[in-house]
């Protein structure tokens, strides 16, 4: 896959920016649906690369590493605002656009 | 073919790549005239190290031995305020039954700041004279102890920096080295894909076991190990932080798992377990980076790698610490502190395999006396806390 996003694993519903993605930008999906980036997705960050159901299991590396807490449409952030580990509670200070978080647990 | 180098040799066998003076504190109280002993010597290689506590702590008086006994460390000076808990006999008993010269002052029986730095100043000069005439021995990455740790993680860190570490490891356990990584509370999630890596089935329940404690550790404590870093850089959960750090562990079957201060039996990949054992007392389990790279070198480590992607600047005393760059931008604004760019990897520029035969002879170079980034700009970081720790179990150890 071109572009600024990577998929690490062909299990996974998200991807992750190789440099930062600009808003605007058109970032085709691994099905081939071509979406436009609302926001501005820093390095290293995730959007979802298909639309994911409340509750549904993030993999990444083919691996779960969270549960989302609400839907997720395809080509959306993917970040502590909407999912949750399944583990124990993250804590952070601020979102990726800097604002303030509440801990999700 | 592995190249040789010369190394310090110690009275139990071990050789150190650094000939290392520590100055000791025994409590806090005790710091600032470590510390003004130490200074006079900036051209020197004396470092201070030390434990701010007053109430006695075995995992405290465990690590200190270890790391005063340390390869790379030639010779001890303790520092007492005097009234402290620190059981400066048994430590200062234990440098000297190491076979290096090792003495104590303590500030209430010798006047005073300035009176004590004297004393402690003249104790230094002399004794580098004699340090420089230990005995040098050939050595090779079979004697090497390499630790890793990641810190400052973010989403570049599973991706580029660790998986590269991973790939010097493998190449260094390859050579004979032993490898340890950590930390438990950094790999929940990865419980079962590491238990199926142990050596036996009975080593596999040991690191299963780790994590779970690690869990219920946190979960005590309300928090993961994860920084609000963490998520700016892209992490969003534990687990996801977890995967990320596992990776720097390599390909290489788990050989053993061992505690602070256990040192290696022999060659291969180890796992620390950083948790401590019994209910949850002194809070977090490793307060800051600092706090696991001074376990790794206790358990014998003489080069520890630091993985970082939001950036680090620290290294450490007794051994260097080699900081691996994973995230791009990163590097190019703190280039100066970075040893290694694994952002290339990030950028396509390099593979995972190159950098991690960067790092191995890095490792190597280091080794042989080079300086790391940080040594060179005189970073000697160290941080010592409260913590208990029952004995490893029998299964935790491979037969040697």
């Amino acid at each position: 896959m071109n572009g600024p996003f990577l998929q690490l694993n062909p299990k996974d519903n998200v991807l992750v920016a190789r440099r930062l993605a600009e808003a605007g930008v058109d970032v085709e999906l691994p099905d081939g649906l071509t979406i436009t980036l609302s926001h501005p997705i820093p390095l290293a960050h995730k959007i979802a690369s298909r639309d994911i159901a409340s509750g549904e299991r993030i993999l990444k590396y083919g691996m779960p590493i969270g549960i989302a807490t609400e839907d997720i449409p395809a080509g959306a952030h993917v970040h502590v605002h909407n999912i949750r580990s399944a583990y124990t509670a993250t804590y952070a200070l601020q979102d990726a656009n800097g604002q303030s978080t509440e801990v999700s647990k | 073919m592995t190249e040789k180098f010369q190394g310090y040799l110690r009275a139990d066998g071990r050789k150190g790549i650094r000939n290392t003076i520590v100055v000791a504190y025994l409590v806090e109280c005790a710091h600032f005239v470590a510390t003004k002993i130490a200074a006079k010597f900036d051209e020197s290689d004396v470092q201070v190290i030390g434990f701010p506590g007053c109430f006695p702590n075995e995992y405290a008086a465990q690590m200190m031995e270890r790391l005063c006994t340390h390869p790379n460390v030639g010779a001890v000076l303790f520092v007492s305020l005097g009234c402290e808990s620190f059981d400066k006999v048994r430590a200062s008993t234990a440098v000297s039954e190491s076979g290096r010269p090792v003495d104590t002052l303590i500030i209430q029986r010798s006047g005073g700041t300035t009176k004590t730095v004297e004393a402690g100043r003249a104790w230094v000069r002399k004794t580098l004279d004699e340090i420089a005439k230990v005995e040098r021995a050939p050595m090779g990455v079979e004697d090497l102890v390499i630790g890793t740790i990641c810190g400052g993680s973010d989403g570049t860190s599973g991706i580029s920096g660790n998986p590269a570490a991973g790939k010097a490891f493998d190449l260094l356990i390859g050579e004979g080295a032993a490898c340890i990584f950590e930390e438990t509370g950094e790999m929940i999630s990865c419980e079962d894909i590491m238990a199926e890596r142990a050596i036996t089935p009975e080593l596999g329940e040991e690191l299963r076991a780790a994590v779970q404690k690690a869990e219920r550790y946190y979960d005590t404590l309300g928090f993961g190990s994860f920084a609000a870093g963490n998520a700016a850089g892209g992490l969003s959960t534990i687990e996801e932080k977890s995967l990320g750090a596992y990776v720097k562990s390599g390909d290489n079957k788990i050989s053993g798992l061992i505690k602070p201060g256990d040192v290696p039996p022999t060659g291969g990949l180890y796992l620390m377990d950083v948790v401590p054992d019994g209910e949850v007392r002194f809070g977090f389990p490793n307060i800051s980076d600092n706090a696991e790279i001074v376990e790794m070198i206790a358990s014998g480590a003489h080069v520890t790698l630091f993985v970082t992607g939001r950036g680090s600047v620290v290294g450490s005393a007794i051994s260097p610490v080699i900081k691996i760059c994973a995230n791009p931008d990163t590097y190019r604004a703190l280039t100066d502190d970075m040893d290694v760019n694994a952002g290339d990897i990030i950028e396509g520029k390099r593979s995972i395999a190159e950098v991690g035969q960067e790092i191995r002879d890095l490792v190597v170079n280091v080794a042989k006396g080079a300086e790391t980034k940080s040594e060179a700009l005189g970073h000697r970081e160290f941080i010592l806390t409260y913590k208990t720790f029952e004995p490893i179990g029998p299964s935790c150890l491979p037969a040697v």
